[in-house]
């Protein structure tokens, strides 16, 4: 029973995380058909504003809303510097701008900081640990798990409800006929932008939260597992999105626990041929997306 | 098809001049710097024949160098050496020894090998989904020759491979590799992945079988790939891991796209400019250090710059220098035109 009750946090924990980074990543890909390679680091954005402002004496949660604050201004910056100027050429030109940002911002964290980890301030509840039903379990796994199911709603009713949700699923599913009724496209894209930071800077202290330092290509893990699951999920649906980071999170979780110690080092290897496994059985995703409009 | 003759010789001159010029000066660090440069050309000139033809950005590459690179290391390392250099290795591979041209030979195939098992279901993917799992299975790469300590001594330098590239042996390669990338290019497989590129809906409906286009595409540049590998690691014999993974990845895309993907003659010209732009950077960065006492080292200037200059570009030209034409298609046109001024 402890077990089970291990492995179903475990699972939940890191698929809320896997989801939060899959959804920042879908909901720039929905609306520009649009890959953002600089994604991971808007997570090393907010880990080194984490770091820098651990001097200042400020309370904890003040420092937590300033990095979330910088990957929401990164997020637009990413907009600006990599993603407008190129908007309206080729795929491949936007993919590489935005590959060419995140080295940029990588090797800026490098010069300007420093290549070694620094230490993350965190408050002491992330190193508590608690027993639930026998199962002992940090404290930061039932912290992921609210904050996904408070984010994933607050997304969930974002998009639903209210009017920006709507022009940005408007613009998602038919880009050039959501401006003709009137939605303005940079206004959209650039609050996809801020949404994906937020998102990014929230799962950037949960994922750092982990580790407890951050070092220049911390966003590299992070990033992935977004590309992963949101391949697995569809590429172009938000609820796709964070099915795949969930299932992601299930294969990942399950390989820790039965495979042996010389075979874990080759999990994201695994994890890899499974997914191949899946796209072989749907080659467009667990879940479809809306009908495809043209790209902008 | 005549300019693509002028293309390749243009080319390969060029390749000439780089070889016997840096002969000339006699310096060796030019001659490190030139050889380097081959071998980049080799690998560019192989991504471009995925990436040019069939428009789709691949991350991997970088990863099939790595697999030639090992190959190679594992089938010319000498026996006696390996006890050293691969604690771990398998007892019967322990007495495999064979002479680098092969292992060159072989390190392709089995680049090759891996590129058409791990690919195939990928290459039906669309475009996005499609540089997505590329930039997967670099990471899968990586992850396998870090932790395959049998075949790789894992994170560890493995070192002892056998000096047998030269500046010559580069040239030669780098110049049949440019042959290659140009007769696929105009070959029937090019042509149609050419025409998928430029529009996949109407090609699809000339009858363009072309996730199996892309997919033999794709070997082709693995195994251009490996080769390149194993050229490198005979020129430098010692090398991680790490050697195979995003820096060096973003250095080859930054040759290829300000170069002009599309194009043989772009992924020349871009591997020369930035070969050039980055040892001068590295320069500068080396002198910085030097100079700046107690401030630190300075590191990441060299991709800084880069990376901006990447960026500047796909917005002025997102095409490249050499967007569509080759060479030889460009002097020919130029010709053509003064006759009709005569």
């Amino acid at each position: 029973m402890a077990f089970a009750i291990q492995f179903v946090i475990d699972v939940l924990s890191l698929g809320g995380a896997y989801a939060l980074m899959a959804l920042g990543l879908v909901i720039i890909y929905g609306i520009l058909r649009l890959v953002n390679f600089a994604y991971g680091e808007l997570i090393m954005v907010a880990g080194y504003t984490m770091f820098l402002t651990s001097g200042s004496g400020l309370p904890w949660i003040i420092m937590a809303v300033l990095a979330v604050g910088m990957a929401i201004v990164f997020g637009i910056i990413t907009d600006y510097v990599a993603f407008r100027p190129v908007r309206a050429k080729s795929v491949t030109a936007v993919l590489i701008t935005s590959f060419a940002f995140s080295n940029l911002l990588q090797n800026a964290a490098l010069l300007f900081i420093s290549p070694r980890p620094r230490n993350v301030p965190l408050p002491d509840i992330f190193s508590q640990t608690v027993s639930i039903g026998g199962a002992i379990t940090p404290v930061r796994n039932l912290i992921t798990i609210a904050a996904s199911i408070v984010l994933l709603a607050a997304v969930a009713f974002l998009m639903r409800r209210t009017t920006l949700g709507i022009a940005m699923r408007a613009a998602a599913t038919n880009f050039t006929m959501a401006r003709m009724l009137g939605v303005p496209a940079n206004l959209i894209i650039s609050s996809a932008f801020a949404l994906s930071g937020f998102l990014a800077g929230v799962v950037g202290i949960l994922w750092i939260g982990r580790i407890g330092t951050v070092v220049p290509g911390v966003g590299l893990e992070p990033l992935l597992v977004a590309f992963i699951a949101t391949v697995i999920g569809g590429m172009r649906s938000l609820p796709g999105a964070v099915v795949g980071g969930f299932l992601l999170a299930l294969i990942d979780t399950t390989l820790n626990y039965t495979l042996s110690q010389d075979l874990l080092k080759f999990r994201d290897a695994f994890t890899f041929s499974l997914v191949i496994l899946i796209l072989l059985w749907r080659p467009e995703g667990l879940i479809k997306g809306p009908a495809s409009g043209q790209r902008t | 098809m005549k300019h693509s003759y002028i293309t390749a010789v243009v080319l390969i001159a060029v390749i000439v001049a780089i070889a016997v010029g840096s002969q000339l000066l006699g310096i060796r660090l030019y001659d490190r710097i030139a050889t380097n440069l081959l071998i980049s050309l080799v690998l560019v000139v192989g991504l471009q024949t995925f990436m040019g033809n069939s428009g789709l950005l691949s991350f991997a590459h970088i990863g099939f160098m790595g697999l030639g690179a090992y190959t190679s290391a594992v089938l010319t390392i000498p026996a006696q050496m390996k006890g050293m250099a691969l604690p771990d290795l398998y007892e019967f591979m322990k007495v495999v020894e064979v002479s680098p041209y092969i292992a060159m030979l072989a390190a392709g195939v089995v680049a090759a090998l891996v590129a058409a098992f791990v690919a195939y279901p990928l290459m039906r993917l669309s475009d996005a989904a499609a540089v997505i799992t590329s930039f997967a299975l670099l990471v899968v790469l990586y992850t396998v020759m870090n932790n395959w300590s049998a075949l790789t001594n894992g994170p560890r330098t493995l070192f002892g491979l056998p000096k047998t590239t030269d500046m010559a042996i580069a040239a030669v390669v780098a110049a049949v590799v440019i042959v290659i990338a140009l007769l696929f290019k105009e070959s029937r497989t090019g042509k149609l992945l050419r025409a998928s590129r430029e529009d996949e809906v109407a090609a699809a409906a000339l009858g363009a079988n072309i996730p199996h286009l892309r997919w033999r595409a794709f070997i082709l540049a693995a195994f251009i790939a490996g080769i390149g590998g194993a050229l490198w690691g005979h020129f430098i014999t010692s090398f991680a891991p790490k050697a195979f993974y995003l820096k060096e990845t973003f250095l080859i895309i930054t040759m290829l796209v300000i170069g002009g993907a599309n194009t043989v003659t772009g992924a020349v010209a871009g591997t020369i400019l930035i070969t050039f732009a980055y040892e001068g950077l590295r320069g500068t960065e080396s002198a910085l250090n030097a100079t700046a006492i107690g401030a630190g080292q300075v590191v990441g200037l060299t991709e800084i710059v880069l990376a901006l200059a990447m960026i500047a570009v796909m917005i002025v030209k997102p095409g490249g220098l050499f967007p569509n034409r080759e060479i030889g298609h460009i002097l020919t046109r130029a010709r053509r035109k003064k006759e009709i001024v005569k």
